[in-house]
């Protein structure tokens, strides 16, 4: 955090003599620069990312739809949502089936690549980091899985298995609503090492080599115990920032949905929340329910995190 | 007892040959998942077009072709709104959002990092809790700001969100931390330095390593950001979003949606190859403390 410059500088009066108030007022008369400095960054941030939730959550309790002044309809949207709306409810089970298998899958996915890539040399050690990562950074590069799982004989799936003779006509694989969640959940597993992972990698590489030696001295026998005793408590900041960046990123993969199955997808087989929210949002401008959807999914993600980071850091305590 | 061995002056942990086996193909077959389809990519764009549809597809092509990007090109000539009008489009936006939000979240996170004032712990709080959620829970009342500014389908619909990105911040301020040395800003705040001059000629040359990863993160986002629901009218399009279409366009142009896919993936792939080292260098300050 911040250096101890406040202190180092002479102050006229001393603390002791003024009230709380009058103290922090002086310090914020003396630091006017300060804020000048984040002045410009705060008002965007307060204008595209503070000012939008508490907007929601507000529009939240209204029935606003673009046309109309909106009006306050108090708890209905939420009553609605939970008890009327069916596709929410299946929006619900698919959200939590999804990021429960990708954000767990690809947070440790991304530390032990990262961790078996420390262990090789570190010429190679480059190019396989831009194997693992480079998915994550290629945009619509995943359109390849269209390809690969598509739903004529020439795709490869279907070849392969036509082939072999385990089917006699092919499969739409994006069209079915049995193979539509598993394949979505690999496609997005496959774009997912990215910041996290960068993260572990950077973090791996920074342990001070002289724990390891004397954890060797002190008789750690294997790399599984040297794993679970120097490393990741060594880690811990990466650990926990990757935390936040794979749930969040969990949250995240609805373009892809939409992009490799159309939309909605078959039977609402890979609607999640995200997706009912840009149905209601950007579709059919219903923005009071829309915003009511944005206010359960933020209060799923801020939990979601608070939870994980609360795990993450008792361990070891 | 664990044995140990020598790798030239350090004394590390013997490996056991059975381990190192393990992860060698535990590796080689989640590096196989991540490679194929990247390998495909670049593979079907230099097949000609009998090959493309050729039963069983394969993963090597017989008589490679560079015609599949001669007929990108071609369409690219072709279309309605010229070509160089999209590329203009995603390196304004590019440009303009990046070096926005470098200077913007640079000179924010020196004042976070360095200067202790009344509210500087609650405002970084907040910026890093807004890590916790992403754009999705925005994106409803965004499109609702951006209709009340009359942003939309303006190029600063696009810019001036990215000047308040979150996590080029977040890097910053942690990378600044511990990498300005804070002896340097006290003798010059002693000689009557302002803190705008210290943190433009001394904080910033010291992390040229987080704005490079600055530049990247925000580059890449703003450059796969194909298509955006601020942006309706054709001539402010993106590079991405042209090519996109063209890859929507069906059997027809399945070589040119081929060449189309590997354009896309060239370029953050090749920003990301020459920045590596500067990337993880900041990322190693990029972790968080409870």
């Amino acid at each position: 955090m911040g250096n101890a410059s406040s202190e180092s500088k002479p102050v006229a009066v001393s603390r002791k003599d003024m009230t709380r108030l009058q103290w922090t007022l002086k310090e914020m008369k003396r630091n006017w620069v300060a804020y000048l400095m984040i002045l410009p960054y705060m008002l965007i941030f307060t204008l595209f990312t503070f000012f939008p939730v508490a907007l929601s959550v507000v529009f939240s309790f209204t029935d606003f739809n673009m046309m109309e002044w909106p009006n306050f309809i108090g708890i209905s949207n939420y009553i609605s949502l939970f008890f009327d709306d069916d596709i929410f409810l299946i929006c619900c089970k698919n959200t939590l089936i999804f990021a429960g298998i990708v954000g767990p899958t690809s947070y440790l996915m991304s530390l032990f690549v990262a961790w078996f890539i420390n262990e090789i040399p570190p010429k190679i050690r480059a190019v396989v980091t831009l194997i693992f990562y480079a998915p994550s950074i290629s945009g619509q590069v995943y359109l390849i899985w269209q390809t690969l799982f598509s739903a004529d004989a020439y795709g490869w799936a279907n070849a392969l298995l036509l082939e072999m003779g385990v089917i006699t006509t092919p499969i739409a694989w994006f069209k079915n609503s049995i193979t539509v969640m598993p394949l979505v959940i690999i496609v997005s597993l496959w774009t997912s090492l990215g910041t996290a992972f960068l993260s572990f990698i950077a973090g791996l590489q920074g342990i001070d080599r002289s724990y390891y030696e004397a954890g060797a001295v002190d008789g750690i026998r294997n790399r599984w115990q040297e794993l679970w005793y120097i490393t990741l408590p060594s880690m811990k900041p990466q650990l926990m920032f990757g935390a936040i960046m794979s749930i969040t990123g969990s949250f995240g993969f609805g373009a892809i949905v939409t992009a490799l199955c159309g939309f909605p997808s078959v039977d609402y087989c890979a609607h999640t929340i995200m997706h009912h929210l840009e149905d209601y949002g950007s579709r059919r401008y219903e923005m009071g329910y829309a915003s009511t959807i944005a206010v359960i999914l933020f209060l799923i993600m801020i939990g979601a995190n608070l939870l994980v980071t609360r795990i993450i850091s008792r361990m070891g305590r | 007892m664990a044995r140990l061995r020598t790798r030239g002056h350090r004394v590390v942990l013997a490996r056991s040959a059975g381990g190192d086996a393990g992860i060698t193909v535990i590796l080689s077959l989640l590096g196989a998942f991540m490679f194929v389809p990247m390998f495909y990519v670049i593979i079907q764009s230099l097949k000609p077009l009998d090959e493309l549809w050729m039963y069983p597809p394969k993963f090597w092509v017989m008589s490679p072709t560079l015609k599949n990007y001669k007929d990108l090109f071609t369409l690219m000539q072709t279309s309605w709104v010229p070509f160089s009008r999209y590329i203009f489009n995603t390196i304004f936006i590019s440009v303009g959002g990046t070096f926005g939000h470098l200077f913007l979240a640079s000179l924010a996170a020196y004042a976070l990092a360095k200067i202790r004032f009344p509210g500087s712990i609650g405002i970084f709080l907040s910026i890093r809790t807004s890590l916790m959620f992403n754009a999705t829970v925005t994106s409803i009342t965004s499109f609702l700001i951006m209709s009340w500014f009359h942003w939309l389908d303006t190029y600063w619909a696009l810019i001036i969100p990215a000047w308040g990105s979150t996590l080029g911040i977040s890097l910053m301020k942690n990378f600044m931390a511990p990498n300005v040395n804070d002896s340097v800003l006290e003798s010059a705040r002693l000689d009557g330095a302002s803190e705008l001059r210290i943190f433009w000629t001394i904080a910033m040359p010291m992390v040229k390593p987080a704005w490079l990863t600055l530049i990247i993160y925000s580059f890449q986002g703003l450059w796969n950001a194909g298509s955006s629901v601020y942006i309706y009218s054709e001539q402010y399009k993106s590079f991405n979003y042209a090519i996109s279409q063209i890859l929507a366009g069906g059997i027809k142009r399945a070589g040119a949606g081929a060449a189309s896919l590997v354009i896309m993936m060239a370029v953050p792939i090749a920003v990301f190859v020459i920045s590596q080292s500067n990337i993880i260098e900041t990322m190693g300050s990029s972790g968080m403390k409870d």
